[in-house]
């Protein structure tokens, strides 16, 4: 995944194992992996003469986002599905946690 | 008659309680009572509610709601003939029954709704954390989000994970940061997700509810508190308490929806971090101990209760 969203472009197969230079893959563990990352839908494939080129469907950065939302508990869902640290605050109210954070620093 | 008339007032008393609950003060000095109270409440308030409506409407078989269920659906199979009541139903007793069977299958299809739903945004979850997120060996078993945001959290299951953001990492110091990976490790060992996910449940299935929205909301600060009591074992609670200011303070992102009070919460948490309250007196302890324990077995007798 981080090889097709580095290079920008679809890629096959043959050339994602070729870029997995650190690990020697056999080339129908990539092909098995690209095709379970494409029905999970995270990868959309074309056809390329005998080949299959992937692509993937949404950007790292994306996912990354969407992860963050259901972190901070912004989806709306109110699922208990995570347990989170601390809840983000308004404006307004984070100004009195700045002082008794700063009144806590100071002691 | 006697099985459901208790039953309506047990369901009633539970409904107070909750009421009573969600306003009381003592919890935040024993969240962990408190916790096992509202169990017990929660519980209690499904079976009273639809054991009453039952008891009610097979009080003609006279043998309590257990058996006057395995008599009903005994004498349904066989279409009416053979061991089934001579006399017919009276209205109300239909409703009553209708009514009662209808409450009982709802709260458990939206039991059964929230855990298959919790259980696929976990799935999903673990499986973009597993293509997006990294390692670092300055932290080890902790993922990171690379993310400028600051957020700190646990994917609960039986291979629990915990995240860190980019943006954590940064606003806090090392002792603070050991600090909030000690709270999120007591949820992972004391299962809060699975505390919580009845009364989520609950919430989504009625939103309009105030009492259960402010159930929800207790437990969830009371699961909280008991994370950060037993997080104060093993760090300083003072880095605990400016750790969460620091999160608080952050900014940047957006506010949750119905998150108005959020900084209250925050403070008084930082409040029985830097300053815990004395402890309980022992027989306030046990009592509320001994509430919960009555509570629970309560509803559950009255079911087989004949008459």
């Amino acid at each position: 995944m981080d090889i097709l969203w580095a290079q920008g472009t679809a890629l096959t197969a043959r050339e994602v194992g070729k870029l997995i230079s650190d690990r020697d893959l056999a080339p129908t563990t990539v092909m098995t992996v690209l095709d379970r990352l494409t029905r999970k839908g995270f990868l959309t494939r074309t056809r390329d003469g005998r080949a299959w080129r992937y692509q993937p469907v949404r950007s790292r950065d994306a996912y990354v986002a969407e992860l963050m939302l259901e972190a901070l508990d912004l989806t709306g869902d109110r699922s208990a599905a995570l347990t989170r640290f601390a809840q983000a605050v308004s404006d307004d109210e984070a100004e009195i946690l700045r002082k008794a954070l700063l009144e806590l620093e100071e002691e | 008659m006697i099985a459901a008339v208790a039953l309506a007032l047990l369901s009633i008393g539970c409904v107070v309680a909750a009421w009573r609950l969600a306003s009381a003060r003592w919890t935040w000095r024993a969240p962990r009572i408190a916790i096992l109270l509202w169990q017990s409440i929660g519980l209690t308030w499904g079976l009273a509610s639809t054991g009453a409506l039952l008891a009610y409407a097979l009080q003609p078989y006279g043998q309590g709601v257990v058996y006057g269920l395995h008599r009903y659906f005994d004498s349904a199979i066989s279409l009416g003939l053979g061991r089934g009541l001579r006399t017919p139903y009276d209205l109300s007793r239909s409703v009553a029954f209708v009514a009662g069977v209808a409450l009982l299958a709802l709260l458990i299809a939206v039991l059964v709704a929230a855990i298959w739903q919790t259980l696929r945004a976990r799935r999903r979850h673990r499986m973009l954390l597993s293509l997006t997120a990294r390692e670092d060996p300055h932290v080890p078993g902790v993922r990171i989000l690379d993310h400028p945001g600051a957020t700190a959290y646990c994917v609960p299951g039986l291979r629990a994970e915990v995240v860190v953001s980019a943006g954590a990492l940064r606003l806090l110091s090392k002792d603070e940061l050991a600090a909030v990976l000690a709270h999120e490790d007591a949820h992972v060992r004391e299962r809060h997700d699975l505390v919580l996910l009845p009364f989520a449940a609950l919430r989504r299935a009625i939103p309009w509810a105030r009492i259960v929205r402010d159930a929800q909301a207790s437990v969830a600060l009371l699961v909280e508190m008991a994370a950060d009591d037993r997080a104060r074992r093993h760090c300083s609670p003072r880095r605990l308490a400016t750790a969460l200011l620091r999160f608080g303070t952050a900014g940047g992102v957006p506010t949750p929806q119905g998150a108005i009070g959020a900084a209250g919460h925050v403070m008084a948490r930082v409040n029985r971090l830097i300053q815990p309250g004395a402890e309980l007196p022992r027989p306030f302890r046990y009592g509320m101990l001994a509430l919960s324990a009555v509570l629970t077995v309560s509803a559950p007798c009255l079911w087989v209760m004949p008459h």
